[in-house]
């Protein structure tokens, strides 16, 4: 009996593989067409040309990095400071309120944030954020242009909300499980609490916010919806910042549906599985970091 | 630490003090979003919202019952396919898991986790509705399975660390079987953790919009059956807040509202399962 | 395996299937969609034991959905290709219901009037040859407003759309140059601008953006009250789009209508015709295995042609020319009702 209960719960993890393997092999078998036609050079090249089956995914390749990239340098230090105010300085029925609260800022649906993307952030970023920016910096290639509104910047800054509480709540965790005796070590020496913050418990908890940079680098990268409705949906790469780009996730969300020959839903499905690749490294990475510390991600 | 003691005062509050302004413009972001939501939704809920099926164009009026509804069914049944699959699975990780097949599927599940729900979609598509040549419910439900299963297997095992092992020895040194451990004494004792896990990650599917779309597709009648097209909230909220007419996106509005709250409650009510029961 | 998985999922579903009222499943264009739901939900209200479920996923979508026998009739804004025809499992009939037209929108600082543009001015314009609001080719036809000398921005469909397929068409027709650079799809490599994800978005994109130039069907423009402009057609005059002005395309493109509707009617002979103008159609498949939804199917194309076509112009769709009902009529013997 003991054998076989624990040949059930087997069965149901080795499901959970299966699974993942079954998502790669779909989406392997239907590229086939696209891995053909194109071979490597996909990933390098800039062409979507749906009328003459001409593909590349680079735009959607560079668009889908450096909105993630530039997510993560917006969230990371607002997501870190809001975790070190509520380690330290809230008080601990506060602290755990707001820590709910940031959470609940995960849940809600993306669709919502895309909604609120359109019609407050879009406006705000046109008239008030972009203007500035091209006005005092300007003379750098990355703030050059127009100020559309939508945009690299625009979709990162959404994202930026949205992963903030990944890197909040993990980071939140392992302050407050930095070892009583560093801290004091630490005070002990005369230090203020925010020396104690830098230098005792920021370096303990490195690892551990090295881990929640990485999932929440996971999310950013296969977001659809929100980022779909504020990206601009151009398929040419341009310096600027504040131009429209392309994500990966986004051209599947707006082609898939009007894809009409094979090659083009293959060539779609193909962008899909260059996404799951680079999840999977990703991912990886964030769990060889917190694999080690016995932190669970949040989901 | 040898600079000027009033210096380091300053930088000490200076510090603190952008910490606290984070924690504003976070806290502040949320209310913000859920005041916008309720804002541009409140006006369009109604009794008929609840109760009553589409209009067509230009009538105004109606609900989204069928949808409700059709929410309802589809999380309803992913949960039936994917929360045994989550928690097997994450009780094999917790009680048994310990070498190299338990990272690989920890792996996997995390791999899962992070791929766009569109791919999903995408592969649900190609592997139930292109066979039976069908939409349906059931394709729809399989494809939020996908999505939930990974969320609910970590969250089991997590739920089921925390039970102190002295609890599992005590009950082993009685001469119990370990399964009955696990089944009598471990669960109980993580129930509620389990029960949280399971409720979040349906509340999480519950707001999905793009596996849905080439899947449960939409239906603007009452869906019977599991093998029928079936209609959900986000893709009402997604085909009404794109067509031309503003009484369409007031209920779209609407529905987003609905959908926000469902997954609050969601998420208050998991907060408040845990609170009754905790082991520090 | 596949098999055991097949007959799997049926024996879980099977016992609900024949409980209901008969549904059909359609799928496709998302431009004709407000009057589709109105007309199946009339239908379905004289035929209670029938539900039409209509759902819209964009013409392409419909294409292949059709095709692959996931739905049971298809919409489509643009007529099917030979080769998507060919792929197609078993011969599909195309059948008109409603017509349509794309307008130019726009936000000029200072303009509140409808604009004019020439043929070469909105291809150029397109190519990303005309950049500035100032452009003498688009005063020419303006000589009374004053365009300021700021860039435009062309905002374009980002999702593969019907709307996209008659404009591309269009552009096609009147310029060699996007012929040959571009071509006419559901989707394009755009030459410039920026992308909007669907009709909505476009529209969106334009009213937040100064100095914007984009296209969306008709009810998208007046729904949201913004300025369109007026197109000049193949005779050389500038046609604002209404139903009246699509139906004069329509009507003259269809004195050589050919047997199986597939007819572009952009750039259309004509005065008084609206140059962006496109049918949007039905696709069936001419072999019915089903005997029940056949019949209905059927059934439905006569009421669709009758009394359907009623509901055209309060919701702002053009009805189709006289001359093609007839036309259609004949069409509809043409399917195969087995059993």
């Amino acid at each position: 009996m003991d054998r076989l209960f624990r040949a059930l719960t087997f069965i149901f993890a080795l499901a959970v593989l299966a699974l993942a393997a079954l998502i790669a092999f779909e989406l392997y078998r239907n590229s086939v067409l696209s891995q053909k036609a194109f071979g490597w050079s996909f990933l390098t090249r800039q062409i979507w040309d749906p009328v003459e089956e001409d593909f590349g995914a680079l735009t959607f390749i560079y668009g889908t990095l450096i909105t993630s990239a530039l997510a993560l340098l917006l969230a990371v230090p607002v997501g870190i400071g809001v975790a070190i105010f509520l380690a330290e300085l809230a008080p601990k029925p506060m602290s755990e309120v707001c820590a709910f609260l940031i959470e609940l800022l995960a849940a809600i649906p993306s669709v919502i944030y895309g909604l609120i993307g359109i019609f407050v952030i879009v406006p705000i970023m046109r008239v008030q954020v972009q203007p500035f920016l091209i006005k005092h910096l300007g003379f750098l290639p990355l703030f050059k242009g127009p100020a559309y509104g939508i945009g690299l910047l625009t979709a990162a800054l959404v994202l930026a909300i949205m992963i903030v509480p990944f890197i909040t709540t993990i980071t939140r965790e392992v302050l407050m499980s930095v070892p009583r005796e560093q801290k004091e070590a630490a005070m002990a020496l005369g230090a203020t609490r925010w020396e104690v913050v830098r230098m005792a418990m920021l370096p303990y908890a490195r690892s551990g916010i090295a881990g929640s940079v990485f999932l929440a680098l996971g999310r950013a990268l296969g977001e659809t919806m929100a980022v779909t409705m504020v990206i601009g949906n151009s398929t040419h790469i341009q310096a600027s910042l504040l131009a429209p780009g392309y994500t990966m996730a986004a051209v599947l969300a707006n082609e898939f549906a009007e894809a009409d020959s094979e090659l083009y839903t293959h060539t779609l499905i193909e962008v899909g599985l260059a996404l799951f690749v680079i999840t999977i490294i990703v991912n990886g990475i964030a769990r060889l970091i917190l694999g080690r510390m016995k932190v669970a991600p949040v989901s | 630490m040898n600079t000027n003691a009033s210096t380091r005062d300053v930088v000490n509050v200076a510090a603190f003090g952008v910490t606290a302004l984070c924690a504003a413009l976070t806290l502040g972001i949320l209310f913000f979003i859920l005041g916008y939501v309720l804002i541009h939704g409140i006006g369009a809920l109604n009794w008929d919202f609840f109760t009553k099926l589409p209009k067509p164009v230009g009538e105004n009026g109606g609900g989204m019952a069928n949808a409700i509804v059709g929410t309802a069914k589809l999380v309803g049944l992913a949960g039936v396919f994917g929360l045994p699959i989550g928690i097997l699975g994450g009780t094999y990780l917790a009680e048994y898991g310990r070498g190299r097949f338990s990272f690989f599927v920890r792996y996997a599940a995390d791999v899962i986790n992070g791929v766009p729900s569109i791919v999903v979609g995408i592969v649900a598509y190609t592997l139930v509705v292109m066979p039976v040549r069908h939409f349906s419910a059931l394709a729809g439900s399989i494809a939020l399975a996908m999505i939930l299963i990974p969320i609910s297997l970590r969250s089991t095992e997590e739920f089921l660390r925390l039970v102190p092992n002295a609890i599992r020895e005590s009950a082993l040194a009685l001469g119990l079987p370990q399964w009955k451990v696990i089944l009598f004494v471990v669960y109980p004792s993580a129930l509620s953790g389990i029960s949280t896990g399971a409720l979040l990650s349906l509340s999480r599917v519950s707001g999905e919009t793009a596996p849905l779309l080439f899947t449960a597709f939409g239906n603007r009648f009452w869906s019977s059956g599991l093998l029928n097209p079936i209609a959900s909230l986000p893709v009402m909220i997604f085909t009404y807040s794109i067509a031309p007419y503003d009484d369409w996106h007031r209920q779209a509005w609407a529905a987003a509202l609905v959908l926000l709250m469902l997954v609050l409650l969601a998420n208050v009510g998991a907060r408040l399962m845990l609170r009754r029961r905790t082991y520090t | 395996m596949k098999k055991v998985f097949v007959a799997l999922l049926i024996l879980i579903a099977g016992a609900h299937v024949w409980a209901a009222p008969l549904l059909i499943n359609g799928a496709g264009a998302t431009f004709p969609y407000p009057i589709y739901s109105k007309w199946f939900d009339e239908y379905s209200k004289a035929n209670p034991d029938i539900q039409m479920n209509y759902q819209s996923i964009g013409s392409g979508g419909g294409i292949k959905q059709i095709s692959s026998h996931t739905v049971d009739f298809g919409a489509s804004d643009g007529p099917m290709t030979d080769a998507q025809l060919q792929k197609a499992e078993g011969q599909l009939l195309h059948f008109p219901t409603v017509l349509g037209g794309v307008v130019p929108i726009y936000n000029v600082d200072g303009v509140v009037t409808s604009l004019k543009f020439s043929q070469e001015a909105m291809a150029k314009i397109f190519l990303g040859q005309v950049t500035l609001w100032s452009d003498p080719l688009i005063k020419k036809d303006n000589p009374s407003v004053h365009l300021p000398a700021t860039s435009i921005t062309v905002v374009h469909r980002a999702d593969g759309s019907g709307t996209t397929y008659c404009w591309t068409d269009f552009l096609s027709k009147i310029s060699a140059e996007w012929k040959n650079r571009v071509g006419k799809a559901n989707s394009v490599n755009w030459p410039v601008g920026l992308g909007g994800k669907g009709n909505e978005g476009v529209a969106g994109l334009i009213k937040q953006t100064p100095n914007s130039i984009g296209y969306v069907e008709l009810i998208y423009a007046t729904q949201n009250k913004l300025d369109y402009g007026a197109l000049e057609n193949k005779a050389g005059k500038f046609i604002l789009c209404s139903n009246a002005s699509v139906s004069a395309a329509a009507a003259n493109a269809a004195k050589n209508m050919p047997r199986d509707f597939r007819v572009s009617i952009t750039n259309a002979e004509g005065n008084e015709s609206y140059p962006a103008s496109t049918f949007t159609w039905l696709l069936i498949y001419r072999r019915q295995s089903d005997g029940a939804k056949g019949k209905a199917l059927v059934d439905f194309l006569d009421w669709m042609l009758t009394k359907g076509q009623t509901y055209a112009d309060d919701l702002g769709y053009a009805p189709l020319p006289a001359n093609v009902i007839p036309m259609e009529k004949d069409a509809i013997k043409l399917i195969e009702i087995k059993g």
